[in-house]
């Protein structure tokens, strides 16, 4: 490794480690989305607003179908919006005359069903971003990569294809990969939706100790209540289609957090303070009966 | 914390089962031998060997008074002076099997490097595929043989057409499951690849090429056998040499031996080939192959 790169990769991780506040603030204003699959107009999501704070772990709550994912393909750039505007760090992602943000290494997704390229081992899958983007050689990258599967606790498994994997080892790595590039906001599509309950605490845990070590910005959309309160500063609920911002509660539990904080009082109180609003909406959601929307 | 204690833990049982190369194939073979598949496959042909037996040369039922007997035909395949001509000991053999293995092979590497391709770029750009994709659906149910005397005018020699008609029916089918391929890749991984930072460039070499490679070598193993298919027809037509030639010049002739001799050498070397193709996609898709043997497969 050249001693360039060497200082690079310091510099890097120096970032990563340090607890930062100071980037990824998501500010979505009156952001509307019209559907038109066959000439019917579906409004999928309608003026919904909320200001993420720099560092804030953000859990989105809302029953299947509500459009909390086309709020993510939206930030991301996979999705246009009709109306309204997304910024992140005052920069504006998308808005009038730019339906579409550009996608880009400052927001990265950790998808539903896993996105780890199966033709790339664990180690492979984590360089490929810095590699792409030209931030370090094929080498350094891979280097890099092995040194932070290693820090998630992940070291043995570079070498390994991720279908040789645990679907908690491959989500975790997916994370890392994510990491790796130091986005400023990390969006999660319900990553955890498809875990046994023993499988995902663990998950849990592993995620709380990154947000911890990393303090980025994480957008997190589940309709797991008790999830949200666990992990989020902030739980945003949303209303059934058309997607709303229904309520917000702080989660003011101190961190570091661990699983005792689930049989507390305060823990209790707080979902049973959210749980109308959520189950509320889950009523409406249900009595649509309609097919989610991609 | 908990986690990097599960992860150690888990790498030690990886390490403690690390078997060689060899201990492996030996291990597989013993659990092989101990299923009935290998003995039911041998009755299998035993029983089918007997009822031809019996059939052509005990019996002598009517339709297979024709047809060469085994006995008859082994004894000449085996012969080292052969009535009909045509055995393991004559040189002939091996050069109707290589003229034709020959043209398989020119035939099928022109079809993969013009079909895969072409159809990594029909999957890859929407512009490319609406302009190319009506044209091959045009031109694919067209039988191969409906272009042997094109083919016989349009190209000079016996080598030529026999060549060009074995790739003509061989790209349909690369470019097709290559395209297929593409469009199977799940949209994830190119808003992942996207997220990541990709430039067109990354997201063709590491998304649409790897992601496209199952259903391209389900594709060549397709191909390879259509265009043995195409050939064979093809030297019948026109032709002086190969396996094809060898057929239609031992029915012209009004020689059964030397021709079922033909048929189940191709039926071997249409195997072989198709086996190559396989064991190729294998060492390339090792992921897969991983994959597929913890699924037990």
């Amino acid at each position: 490794m050249t001693q360039q790169a060497a200082a690079k990769m310091q510099d890097m991780s120096a970032q990563v480690h340090t607890a930062r506040t100071t980037k990824g603030a998501l500010s979505i204003r009156n952001v509307t989305k019209i559907y038109d699959p066959e000439g019917v107009n579906i409004l999928a999501v309608d003026s919904c607003s909320m200001e993420v704070a720099p560092g804030e772990f953000c859990m989105i709550v809302g029953p299947s179908g509500c459009g909390k994912t086309t709020l993510l393909n939206a930030i991301a750039g996979f999705h246009s919006i009709t109306s309204g505007e997304i910024f992140l760090d005052r920069k504006l992602l998308c808005g009038p005359g730019k339906p579409t943000a550009a996608q880009g290494a400052d927001r990265i997704v950790v998808f539903q069903n896993g996105a780890l390229f199966p033709w790339k081992t664990l180690a492979q899958n984590v360089a490929y971003g810095p590699m792409v983007q030209g931030v370090l050689s094929k080498r350094d990258a891979l280097d890099k990569a092995h040194e932070m599967l290693a820090e998630a606790g992940l070291g043995e498994f570079g070498g390994k294809y991720p279908g040789e994997v645990s679907s908690g080892m491959a989500r975790r790595a997916e994370i890392v990969r994510a990491l790796i590039n130091n986005p400023k906001v990390l969006l999660l599509d319900e990553p955890y939706r498809a875990m046994d309950g023993l499988t995902k605490s663990i998950m849990h845990e592993a995620l709380l100790e990154v947000y911890d070590r990393t303090k980025v910005t994480i957008f997190f959309i589940t309709h797991d209540l008790e999830e949200a309160i666990f992990l989020g500063d902030r739980v945003y609920v949303l209303t059934t289609r058309p997607c709303r911002l229904k309520k917000v509660v702080n989660v003011d539990i101190p961190r570091p957090r661990n699983y005792e904080v689930l049989s507390s009082e305060q823990f209790r109180l707080l979902v049973e303070e959210t749980n109308d609003a959520v189950h509320e909406e889950a009523i409406k959601a249900f009595r649509l009966g309609e097919r989610e929307l991609a | 914390m908990n986690n990097h204690a599960i992860a150690t833990t888990a790498g030690a049982d990886s390490k403690l089962a690390a078997p060689t190369r060899l201990s492996l194939t030996w291990y597989r073979l013993k659990k092989k031998l101990r299923t009935p598949t290998p003995y039911l496959m041998v009755l299998g042909l035993t029983l089918w060997m007997v009822t031809w037996w019996l059939f052509s040369e005990v019996w002598k039922l009517p339709r297979f008074e024709k047809m060469p007997g085994p006995v008859v035909l082994l004894k000449d395949w085996l012969a080292s002076e052969p009535f009909y001509g045509i055995s393991f000991f004559t040189e002939i053999y091996y050069e109707h099997i290589w003229i034709s293995t020959r043209r398989i092979l020119i035939a099928f590497a022109i079809a993969t490097g013009l079909g895969v391709p072409l159809g990594l770029f029909m999957g890859w750009s929407k512009k490319f595929k609406d302009y190319a994709f009506p044209i091959l659906e045009t031109l694919r149910p067209i039988p191969i043989l409906a272009w042997v005397p094109l083919a016989i005018l349009m190209f000079k020699g016996f080598e030529a057409p026999v060549i060009f008609l074995a790739t003509l029916a061989s790209l349909y089918v690369t470019t097709l499951n290559t395209l297929l391929g593409v469009e199977s890749i799940d949209e994830s991984y190119f808003r992942a690849a996207g997220c990541l930072g990709s430039k067109p460039r990354h997201v063709f070499f590491h998304i649409v090429v790897p992601g496209a490679l199952p259903f391209i070598f389900t594709g060549l193993q397709i191909s390879v056998g259509v265009a043995w298919f195409s050939l064979v027809a093809a030297e019948m037509v026109s032709g002086d040499y190969g396996l094809g030639y060898l057929i239609m010049q031992s029915y012209v002739n009004s020689v059964t031996v030397p021709l079922v001799i033909g048929m189940v050498t191709l039926g071997f070397v249409g195997w072989f080939t198709s086996a190559l193709v396989r064991r190729a996609g294998n060492l390339m898709m090792q992921w897969r192959v991983r994959a597929l043997a913890l699924e037990g497969r």
